[in-house]
Formats: C-alpha cells, sequence, structure tokens
C-alpha cells in the first residue's frame, strides 16, 4: 500500500485529479523514484534500467482502460530529465493521465524535464492529459520543460490536453507529430502565467498522410509581470486539413508573442490559422457587475470559463 | 420603487459637450410595467443605463426604494435589486450558459431550476444549458438568454433595453409571451421596458414617451399608445419586416 503525505495528495489531486490510488495502471514518480507502479494485463509498464523513466506497452486491442503516470517533487533543488515511451498497439482505446507537480519550499530551483514520445497504433484512439503545477513559497524555482514527440499511425485519433494553470516559474514546452493517412490530432492547450513567469510552447506538426488532420488550438492568460510565447506550426505535406488558433487575454503587464505559421508542401492541403490577442472587454466585466459580480470576481469568473 | 428627480446627463466628444438627457423626472411605482419609447436617438438607451448604474448623471437624483442610489456603483445597485439586460448581449468565451445562469441567481442552482429560466424564455433548456455564450448562437438566442439571466437574478426592477433589437420575428412573438408572463406574474416588482414595438407597448400599465433627451409624454397607456401608433415611437410587426 503506498503511503502518500499531505503534500504528496494535494499535488497528485492537481495534476491528475486523483484522490486515491488510480484504478488500472500507474506508477507515481515522487522525489526522483518510484512509490508505486501496478501494470495490468493489457498495459505492461517496465521502468528503465537506469531509473530514468518508463516503457509502457499498451496490448493491440486494448481498450477503456487508463494509464496514470503522474510525477510529484517535494524537495527543493531537485532536478531530472525523465523519458516516457509509450508504445500503443493497433485498434487501442485509452485514457493517458500524466502531469507534474512541484513544491518547492526550499531556496534552490527544482527542475523536471519530461520527455514523452508516443507510437500511436493503427486506428488507436488516444486522450492524452498532462497537467503542471507548482506550489510552495521557496525562493526557488519550479521549472518544468516537457517535450511531447507523437508518431501517429493510419487512422489513428489522438487528442492532447495541456494544462499549466498556476505556478511554474519557467516553462519551455516542446511538442511535436508526425500524422500518417487519416490520422488525426486535437490540442488544446490552457496556460496561465502570473508574477515574473515565462513559458514558451511550441508545436511543429507534420501531416504527412493523406486525408490526415490537426486542430491545435491555445487559449492563454498572462497577468502580473509573466510573459509567454507561443508558436505553432502546421506543415501539410499531403492532401490535409489542418487548423490552429491562439487566443489569449493580456492583464496588468502581462505580454505574449503568438507566432502561428503554416506550411504547404502540397496543392491539397487546406491550412488556417487564427490568432487574436487582448485584454479582458469591459463590456464582459461590466454585464457580470449588473448581475451583482464585484469587478475582481467579474474578471476571475472570465477567466476561469476562458480556461476550462 | 424608483424615481428620477431632475437627471440630466452629458458627453464631451470632438463636437464639443452634447447633453443626451435634459431634466428628467418619472416614477416607476411597484407592480408596474413602463415602457420608454420615443424616436432612436432619444435618450433610451443613456436612460437605462443610468438607471443601472453604467452612466452616472451629471445633475439630478436617482431613488431606489428611497434610497438615494445616484452615484452608487453597479455592483451595489445589482445586490440591492436592480436587473438589466443589455440591448446587445454580451458574449463570453468559456462561460456556459448555466454558469450564467449560476452567477445570476448569486447562488448554485440546481440544473433544473437553471433550465426554467431558459424554458421561460421559450428555448430548449437541454440544448442550451451546456452551450458557451459565444458567437455560436444567433442573435435570438444570445437574447433570449440575456433576459434568462435577468429572470434568474430575481430584481425587483428589472430593465430590458430594446428587447426586440436583433432577433428574427418569429422570436419577436415568442419574446411577447415572455413579457406577457412577466407582467402577469409581476408580484412587488417592476419592469422598465425600452422599447418603440407596438406590441410591447401594449402590454405595458404606463408609457414614456422620450425626444430629445426630453420627456414628451407619460401616463397610462390608455392615454398614450393611441397617439403613438404609426409613429417611430410605436412600430408595428411588419415594419419590422421591412426594417
Amino acid at each position: 500500500m503506498i503511503q502518500l503525505d499531505e503534500t504528496q495528495k494535494r499535488i497528485l489531486r492537481e495534476v491528475a485529479d486523483l484522490h486515491k490510488v488510480p484504478e488500472g495502471a500507474y506508477n507515481i514518480r515522487s522525489d526522483g523514484k518510484s512509490i508505486g507502479r501496478e501494470s495490468t494485463e493489457n498495459i505492461e509498464i517496465i521502468p528503465r534500467e537506469d531509473g530514468k523513466g518508463l516503457t509502457i506497452k499498451i496490448k493491440p486491442g486494448t481498450k477503456h482502460e487508463s494509464v496514470h503516470i503522474p510525477v510529484v517533487m517535494t524537495k527543493s533543488g531537485l532536478t531530472e530529465v525523465v523519458y516516457n515511451d509509450f508504445l500503443i498497439g493497433d485498434d487501442v482505446d485509452v485514457v493517458i493521465v500524466a502531469g507534474c507537480g512541484i513544491d518547492n519550499c526550499g531556496p534552490k530551483d527544482s527542475q523536471h524535464d519530461g520527455i514523452h514520445r508516443f507510437q500511436v497504433g493503427k486506428r488507436a484512439k488516444v486522450k492524452y492529459v498532462e497537467k503542471h503545477y507548482g506550489s510552495g513559497d521557496g525562493a526557488g524555482k519550479r521549472i518544468l520543460n516537457p517535450v511531447t514527440e507523437v508518431t501517429m499511425d493510419e487512422d489513428s485519433y489522438m487528442e492532447m490536453e495541456m494544462v499549466q494553470i498556476k505556478g511554474v516559474n519557467d516553462t519551455d514546452r516542446k511538442s511535436t507529430a508526425d500524422l500518417a493517412k487519416g490520422a488525426k490530432l486535437i490540442v488544446r492547450e490552457r496556460l496561465m502565467t502570473h508574477d515574473d513567469q515565462k513559458a514558451y510552447s511550441s508545436y511543429v506538426v507534420n501531416l504527412n498522410g493523406e486525408g490526415s488532420s490537426a486542430d491545435v488550438v491555445s487559449r492563454s492568460v498572462a497577468r502580473d509581470d509573466s510573459y509567454q510565447q507561443f508558436a505553432a506550426k502546421i506543415v501539410g505535406n499531403a492532401p490535409c486539413s489542418g487548423h490552429t488558433e491562439c487566443d489569449s487575454i493580456i492583464m496588468d503587464n502581462g505580454r505574449i508573442l503568438a507566432i502561428p505559421g503554416l506550411e504547404a508542401n502540397d496543392l491539397d492541403a487546406a491550412l488556417v490559422h487564427e490568432a487574436a490577442i487582448g485584454k479582458i472587454a469591459g463590456e464582459q466585466i461590466m454585464k457580470l457587475m449588473t448581475l451583482g459580480l464585484t469587478e475582481l470576481e467579474a474578471e476571475e469568473q472570465i477567466i476561469d470559463g476562458f480556461l476550462r | 420603487m424608483l424615481e428620477l428627480k431632475n437627471v440630466s446627463f452629458g458627453v464631451d466628444d470632438t463636437e464639443g459637450a452634447k447633453e443626451i438627457i435634459r431634466d428628467i423626472s418619472f416614477e416607476v411605482p411597484t407592480n408596474k410595467m413602463v415602457v420608454i419609447t420615443g424616436p432612436n436617438g432619444g435618450g433610451k438607451s443613456t436612460l437605462a443605463k443610468l438607471i443601472a448604474g453604467i452612466e452616472w448623471p451629471s445633475e439630478g437624483k436617482i431613488f431606489f426604494e428611497g434610497q438615494d442610489i445616484t452615484y452608487m456603483p453597479v455592483t451595489e445597485r445589482a445586490n440591492l435589486g436592480i436587473g438589466y439586460a443589455f440591448q446587445t448581449p454580451v458574449k463570453f468565451k468559456g462561460i456556459q450558459v448555466l454558469d450564467l445562469l449560476r452567477i445570476a441567481s448569486g447562488k448554485k442552482i440546481p440544473l433544473a431550476e437553471a433550465c426554467e429560466y431558459l424554458s421561460a424564455v421559450g428555448l430548449c433548456a437541454k440544448d442550451y444549458i451546456g452551450r458557451e455564450v459565444n458567437a455560436s448562437l444567433s442573435g435570438g438566442e444570445l437574447k433570449r438568454i440575456e433576459i434568462a439571466t435577468v429572470l434568474a437574478k430575481g430584481s425587483k426592477l428589472s430593465i430590458f433595453d430594446e428587447p426586440e433589437a436583433g432577433i428574427d420575428l418569429w422570436s419577436f412573438q415568442n419574446l411577447i409571451e415572455v413579457f406577457e408572463k412577466m407582467r402577469a406574474h409581476i408580484e412587488d416588482s417592476s419592469i422598465v421596458i425600452i422599447s418603440h414595438q407596438e406590441r410591447i407597448l401594449n402590454i405595458a400599465d404606463e408609457i414614456i414617451v422620450l425626444k430629445d433627451g426630453k420627456v414628451t409624454a407619460k401616463g397610462p397607456k390608455e392615454e398614450i399608445l393611441p397617439g403613438l401608433i404609426g409613429t417611430s415611437s410605436a412600430v408595428g410587426a411588419c415594419r419590422m419586416i421591412e426594417q
């Protein structure tokens, strides 16, 4: 039985919505080592020999199962790079929940760089949820630099929910995807930075197969003195369709650079991008004030909805 | 319920000072529906904003249930019992109809109660409750959701600024029924509607005519309405199609 302290429990709730040990396959990594692991008949979690990550094998045809691999860091000054490889068989239908929470109450920086590589089999359907969260009032920074590499086989489907709402000082997330014929990728990123945080996020999606498609949407809020950079590039190398959208709210002295990019290398590649940055509309605040909220409460409601 | 005493409101623009509301005084009694009409540009919407607190008068006083609210902020007025439906409903990315109804009611009302407010404005609740209040909704749908938020708020005084603006005729027919129902269940509250639609004027207890920022006529519907028929202050449904 895994023994979790209160900080570990709180972080697991934040990053993986876990209130208890998850059902199905899981690995809980805390301060550099696994504190609990369970494989199932269809999902095998194999630790790397160097202790720096996992190989997760999901048997072809596995349906309606889940994998949780949350990471908790509570020691100030800990720095780690973790490699997790997901080998997802054909015709699989699974939910994968990752995520990392750092509680840093000390003076030294804590950093977790998760390198996640996905091989998605033919006709497989994957929902991937990755939440990042930071807490603690130490002077040490909480740094997360995730790398996500996705290779999608024919007619596969992947939905990625990438969330970072609070407490991460610096993040530099790089995501790439290569899609074969008929594959479909949906990305929903939600990001909020505050204080003097910095967040960089880039996506490169290569639509290599005929009929492949991607929809990469980011919603972000930059408040206080924070800075964000969002760059999403969709490359159409075949008859395909791609859409990317960056929608951002700036507050206080927040700054955002949005760089949507499209590259069409095939005459039948249909690619669209949209980007919008602006402060909260005054009329939105006013409407909620006429319903009885204060200006501050109205702002919070608008942001909560925007980042839902 | 509501009393305006010698209220004026002006703005300074590039062409100099401009007076939009000029020395207006009137009362909205409890249990009454008052419709404010008049030609476009006469100051009707500005008057609604002055009552809701979105604008403050340059002169005069506004009283609500005997309390001076002339310079009271919007939030306080809302909490005191004043509701206001925008002429152009505001859209929100991510905020759902249910969220807005819960914010309006001031508590986490159960789903069934939220659905009742949507049904009251002629929307099939299950189709709308989880929708985002964004541009995917039509003008008529947004307008009805806007009205539902004012219903959910349960105000003593509800102000509707041109509820018919921007909606199709079919939605308009439904809207009339909504206001007829509200009039029938007005118990201890009051309703102010800014409108120049004959059918809305027809539900009114009292009518106030506003022109060039001044009240040019006011009184019971039976007295005022006959003189307005056929003018821009009482537009019939057929004119709406033409427009």
